[in-house]
């Protein structure tokens, strides 16, 4: 009697069929929403994704709340009767001019030196923050993203003598004419340009054109572009950025533009390096030959079907370089080397608060924790998104 | 099953030769085949045979260096694209010729719905704007049989199944109406219910659209099903040349007599299925003679001094062979 009314746990209609017209779908997600799914989970995270986002909402509307010709809070109104009060203090009405009373009704941050309100300076500088930030790593994420992608793609090619000498020839004479050597310039640039159209000249081997014995040496191979942009990549690390930070910044006349500038042109060789080695590998991919065999051209395929699929990396670094080119504005501020005084940024807030930080801390210390609360945020969203789009890392949550 | 009986493609004694650390891999040593419009040829052989290099060299796709082209011309439509540069290629490519691979699973750009993937294969040759490729790329998918295609055109390659990015694939080959298509084991990854889709696909797709196809695989069943002519690839040479019906009935050369006792259908039940001893010489290292002499169970002295000619059987049947030439001949 075992086994008899034994029952069966597969309803075996619940399975749809082909030819019932049940389509199998693959679960409608998209890499976004995936990824989106994995990068909530991560608390600290959202957390600094949270700050960013609040940090950028402040910064993008203080563009408009302390700049024009009567700003909401003015951060350069010098009230000298109300000099060093403390945050949250209440204005002394009685000595101040109608125009001259703080929008908010108090000194949230309390006042410097000049009776400016550390408030509105504050917001003046987050602006500040945020272009060098986004500024700087932008610059360098656009010549990483280039270097690194003609080092992963082109890395076999080689240079020869004459790729070498025509661009040396071409500035040389461009010197020459610029110091007035026109006859020395003008011989140097066409001899520069000669060897350039030499190399240019469609030699073709199986054409039977063969380069004449004599111009050999142009075409003899010194070194691949790869071990070109790597010695540069190498090079550019071997400095010490910040102090070559410094001391281009104090040769050039300060401006924010200049720093940003400077810093972007000094912090690329990461995000160099993470494309160098994402194209290493995609170049050998399957759907990079499959989009060749399409008639796809090589800058086409370098830019819409590399570069998306080596972003990842690049995005990563690319937050926590944010983090970085604040950080080095704050300190260039702070030694003086910054945006010029009468323009608050969080860096000289901080710098002219240390002469009175025992009388006054809060000029220091709301400077510093805005620069500590910014980056932080900034790495841990930087770290968050690593997590998220590093595959190996992805079971961990 | 042919259209036309214009030459289409005309490879000559096309050599493919790698370069690595001094050594010379000779992986195409010499092949000639031909392709008439409307025509399926088949490329077989093992794996590391010079099949999909010889694929590979008529898009001028083989990576130079370490590859090198040392001879032979490929004449398409009486142009040989050997001596075209790489702008005239990319024209060609995608446009007049196209390629689909063995791996659907990476052949499609991970970051890209395929909707996007095939109207680029459709505005990288033609002066369309983009509602024009839209239409046509679901037009494409349509044709080669993907359910829904307006909302699939907007998924993601990890969206889909093999069979359907195979699919996908081919859309993208046919884009651009082109002459020749060359599948490059285009089911090898795919299991045998879609291998099966697949065919009746390309030989539908086929008729249609009167393009010639150049069909490599190592899998013989495929072979018999949609082949007009088959060249049996061995070590970078071709050691047979035939029909359908010669090869598979009438094997002249050892190796295709092996590959044909291999298949396990050829087999009685019961008896071990048969594999031919040893395996494809390093390209680098080929022996000498014949290259398939150190697995060829009838060797003789002769096949290990010198290099088979090619010999006529009748018929457009050839196989490099003097051994079964005489056999056959001479009864």
């Amino acid at each position: 009697m075992i086994g008899v009314n034994r029952k069966i746990g597969v309803n075996e209609k619940s399975f749809p069929t082909p030819s019932e017209g049940g389509v199998l779908e693959a679960p409608k997600k998209t890499l976004f929403q995936e990824n989106w799914g994995l990068f909530r989970k991560n608390r600290l995270a959202m957390a600094g994704l949270m700050i960013f986002v609040i940090f950028f909402i402040i910064a993008a509307a203080s563009v408009f709340l302390t700049s024009g010709r009567d700003p909401i809070f003015d951060p350069a109104l010098v009230r000298l009767q109300e000099k060093l009060r403390p945050p949250l203090a209440k204005p002394k009405l009685e000595t101040l001019k109608p125009e001259e009373v703080p929008k908010l009704g108090i000194y949230l941050f309390g006042t410097d030196d000049l009776g400016r309100d550390v408030f509105s300076r504050m917001l003046q500088g987050a602006w500040v923050s945020l272009t060098v930030g986004f500024v700087a790593v932008g610059i360098s994420v656009v010549i990483g993203v280039f270097l690194g992608g003609i080092a992963g793609y082109y890395g076999n090619k080689r240079i020869q003598v004459g790729h070498l000498l025509s661009p040396v020839l071409l500035i040389g004479g461009v010197i020459g004419l610029v110091y007035g050597q026109t006859g020395e310039g003008l011989f140097l640039l066409l001899f520069g340009l000669g060897v350039a159209l030499l190399l240019l000249f469609p030699w073709n081997e199986r054409g039977g054109q063969r380069i004449p014995a004599g111009l050999s040496i142009l075409f003899v191979n010194l070194f691949s572009v790869d071990l070109l942009i790597i010695g540069l990549i190498d090079i550019m690390l071997c400095f010490p950025s910040f102090f070559l930070i410094l001391t281009v910044v104090a040769l050039l006349p300060a401006s924010i533009y200049n720093i940003m500038i400077v810093i972007g042109l000094t912090s690329w060789m990461g995000a160099a390096r993470f494309v160098r080695a994402e194209f290493l590998s995609l170049r050998e991919q399957d759907f990079i030959t499959a989009a060749r065999a399409l008639g796809v051209s090589n800058w086409r395929i370098i830019f819409r079907h590399m570069v998306p699929n080596a972003m990842a990396p690049v995005l990563v670094s690319a937050t926590i370089g944010i983090a970085n080119a604040i950080l080095i504005e704050a300190a260039l501020s702070f030694l003086g080397f910054g945006v010029p005084p009468p323009h608050a940024t969080w860096g000289n807030i901080l710098s002219k608060g240390k002469s009175f930080i025992f009388d006054a801390p809060w000029l220091t210390f709301v400077p510093g924790f805005a620069v500590l609360i910014v980056v932080l945020a900034f790495n841990l969203f930087g770290e968050g998104l690593r997590d998220v789009l590093n595959p190996k890392l992805k079971e961990r949550h | 099953m042919s259209f036309g009986n214009d030459l289409l493609l005309s490879v000559e004694d096309l050599k493919v030769f790698f370069h690595s650390d001094g050594v010379v891999s000779r992986a195409v040593d010499g092949v000639s085949y031909e392709v008439k419009e409307g025509e399926t040829i088949c490329l077989v052989g093992e794996s590391g045979c010079g099949k999909t290099v010889s694929a590979l060299a008529i898009l001028g796709l083989v990576p130079q260096p370490p590859g090198e082209i040392p001879g032979g011309k490929i004449l398409f439509k009486g142009k040989n694209l050997l001596d075209l540069d790489e702008e005239t290629l990319q024209d060609i490519r995608g446009r007049e010729i196209s390629m689909i691979f063995q791996e659907p699973m990476t052949s499609l750009n991970p970051v890209f719905t395929i909707g996007d993937q095939i109207e680029e294969a459709i505005i990288t040759h033609e002066a369309v704007n983009k509602d024009e490729a839209r239409r046509r790329a679901i037009e494409l998918l349509i044709d080669v049989g993907i359910p829904s295609p307006e909302e699939r055109s907007k998924d993601y390659p990890h969206n889909l199944s093999g069979g359907q990015r195979q699919r996908v694939m081919i859309a993208m080959a046919l884009a651009c109406k082109p002459d020749l298509v060359i599948a490059d084991e285009p089911t090898t990854a795919l299991d045998v219910t879609i291998q099966d889709q697949i065919l009746h696909l390309f030989k539908e797709l086929k008729e249609k659209r009167q393009m010639a196809l150049l069909y490599i695989t190592h899998n013989l069943g495929v072979v018999a099903e949609i082949a007009d002519r088959i060249h049996v690839m061995y070590a970078g040479i071709f050691a047979e040349v035939g029909n359908v019906e010669q090869i598979f009935r009438d094997p002249c050369h050892p190796y295709t007599m092996g590959l044909l006792a291999s298949l396990p259908s050829r087999s009685r039940k019961g008896d071990p299925l048969y594999s031919i001893p040893g395996a494809v010489p390093d390209p680098a290292y080929k022996p000498l003679g014949c290259p398939f002499n150190p697995r060829c169970p009838y060797v003789q002295e002769s096949c290990k001094a010198e290099f088979p000619e090619m010999c006529d059987f009748g018929d457009d049947h050839f196989a490099r062979c003097p051994i079964t030439y005489k056999e056959k001949k001479g009864k």
